[in-house]
């Protein structure tokens, strides 16, 4: 276990030791975001009305914020076929080192450069206008479930990215993920939807986060009482979804690491 | 088996309808380099992965250090290092980080990590680019450090993976000095190689592998007495020809053969004095530019082997092919 978490944690800074050779990867990790905040706050918000609420960026915010978590699943899914496709796999899989340990480094690195991207997103929103109302506590626990939805979602893309094997064909599905994350309540409210969509959406496990978000940070946007369990139980619901997802794809990765190539 | 660090009885691997290894039996003696010698899709590289548990044979045994690679890998990857084409490095990342995370995975710690990572690059003379990125890197230095990223860890059995395929002259014999102090350590090294000159310069024992099988064994000296000694003559002037060669016949005891300026006898067993060469074909009345005993390289056991030449740049044609 301690060997584990060793491991993990030498994986993790393999990243971060990358960042020190490009530093420039975190200036382009600000600009992402405050696109984001730009373009839907200012482009497509003055056309959203949203029930209840007059400040369209109020709304937006923790739903960009519960967004911005599927970047861990594609970042994932091409550092991890690209060192496979690299051989680095290769050599770590040769060293007595745990299984678990490689998906495990990714989705710590993911979880740490994940903070940093929320962090930079929270100051995009101040500047908008966005504020948390709840206090110190329901404020930190909304980070804390954003993170470790981020965390989660690294582990499917570490599977995925094991899966797929090929760098390029990793960056040819990350587009995909945008207008996935998009079927959501993230934007935009569910209420006007044709039921079948309003469904899915409701199902999206980025709803109930964002959902979660709005609730623990005081935001308007709160579902009304005719809306799915996942957004009348957000924060329930984006535990269980993080819970379910890492039961499912933590031993996924594990065995497919570890079998990988036999 | 006793002095065997490492062996594999019958071991098979089939990828779909593709037979890499076809019942390969392989002894490796402890404190030695053993060449594997064999052509490109021989078979080289899918025995290296089996020994490093990066893939299983479909079926037989491979033993590393004791361990059975099937059912003990982890206790195999204690023991084992890999410098291979496959094992590979961060581009991203300097050299120097690269080892330091790879020795910290195996367990070093990060102060042993980073003392061995220092002392092996000041070793193999690449200290002052341990802070470049391996991206940077020429094909030399990189090899380097694979070697180095084997190392780190002291093993008992390096897998030596083609460690100078595309390497210029100069690279390539700095990689063979470093492999040898490694023997001196006692080290063993397995080196698979398409290079007849790296398995005669390193190995002391030397197997020819060819589609998934072993096909001879032994030392590359006793691989090369099989097939005897050669003579060679470069005459002046087609005249005599016929006579000279009959000579030659009748003192080798084998058939020379000549493309009209020169004549070859392969393969002689007891060979006769240079001194009673030249006097015979003195005596021929054939006017000659010169005259060799020559010993055959590795190349000339292979094509005695199998028919066929070893051409390391090129895919190995699949049998039946027309050509």
């Amino acid at each position: 276990m301690v060997n584990l978490l060793a491991d993990g944690w030498t994986l993790t800074q393999r990243r971060l030791f990358r960042l020190r050779h490009k530093p420039g990867t975190l200036l382009t990790m600000l600009m992402m975001p405050s696109a984001f905040v730009v373009l839907f706050g200012f482009v497509f918000g003055t056309a959203i009305r949203v029930p209840g609420t007059s400040d369209y960026r109020a709304f937006m915010m923790p739903g960009l914020f519960a967004m911005t978590t599927g970047t861990a699943l594609t970042t994932t899914m091409v550092e991890v076929a690209t060192d496979q496709a690299r051989g680095v796999m290769e050599r770590l899989r040769s060293l007595p080192t745990h299984r678990v340990s490689v998906p495990l480094g990714q989705s710590g690195a993911e979880g740490i450069l994940g903070a940093y991207g929320l962090a930079v997103l929270m100051v995009c929103g101040l500047a908008v206008g966005w504020r948390p109302h709840n206090g110190v506590l329901p404020t930190l626990f909304g980070i804390g479930l954003l993170l470790l939805f981020r965390y989660t979602l690294a582990w499917v893309g570490a599977y995925l990215g094991l899966v797929v094997r090929s760098a390029r064909t990793a960056a040819g599905l990350t587009p995909l993920t945008l207008p996935l994350t998009m079927v959501s309540n993230a934007l935009v409210p569910t209420d006007r939807m044709p039921v079948w969509l309003r469904t899915i959406c409701e199902w999206n496990p980025l709803s109930s986060m964002a959902t979660a978000t709005r609730k623990l940070f005081g935001n308007p946007g709160a579902p009304g009482p005719d809306a799915g369990w996942p957004l009348t139980h957000p924060v329930a619901a984006s535990l269980l979804w993080a819970g379910l997802l890492l039961l499912i794809f933590v031993p996924l990765s594990a065995r497919r690491f570890a079998r990988a190539g036999l | 088996m006793e002095d065997a660090i490492m062996y594999t009885e019958d071991v098979r691997k089939q990828f779909g309808d593709v037979v890499a290894l076809d019942g390969l039996d392989l002894v490796v003696p402890s404190h030695t380099v053993y060449g594997l010698l064999g052509p490109k899709g021989a078979g080289k590289s899918t025995i290296m992965r089996i020994l490093a548990t990066l893939t299983r044979p479909s079926s037989g045994r491979a033993v590393v250090a004791g361990f059975d690679v099937a059912r003990d890998p982890a206790d195999v990857r204690q023991v084992i290092g890999l410098a291979g084409q496959d094992a590979s490095l961060d581009d991203e990342l300097t050299g120097r980080e690269n080892l330091l995370i790879f020795g910290r995975l195996s367990r070093l710690g990060a102060r042993g990590a980073r003392r061995r990572a220092d002392e092996l690059l000041e070793r193999f003379g690449i200290a002052h680019a341990g802070n470049r990125l391996v991206g940077t890197y020429s094909h030399g230095m990189r090899r380097r450090i694979h070697l180095i990223a084997g190392l780190l860890r002291a093993p008992a059995v390096l897998l030596l993976d083609e460690p100078t395929t595309g390497l210029d002259a100069h690279s390539r014999v700095e990689i063979w000095e470093s492999v040898r102090q490694l023997v001196d350590d006692g080290t063993t090294v397995l080196l698979a190689t398409q290079y007849l000159e790296e398995v005669e310069r390193l190995a002391s024992a030397v197997g020819v592998i060819d589609q998934g099988q072993l096909i001879a064994e032994g030392s590359p000296a006793q691989l090369k007495a099989q097939l005897g000694r050669h003579v060679d003559v470069v005459v002046e002037s087609m005249d005599h020809l016929p006579s000279a060669m009959a000579r030659l016949e009748r003192l080798t005891g084998r058939c020379p053969e000549t493309d009209g300026s020169r004549i070859v006898v392969s393969a002689v067993e007891r060979m006769p004095t240079l001194p009673l060469i030249v006097s015979e074909l003195d005596a021929s009345g054939a006017v000659i530019r010169n005259v060799g005993i020559r010993e055959p390289g590795l190349d000339d056991v292979f094509l005695t082997l199998t028919g066929r030449n070893i051409k390391p740049a090129e895919p190995v044609e699949t049998p039946g092919a027309v050509w």
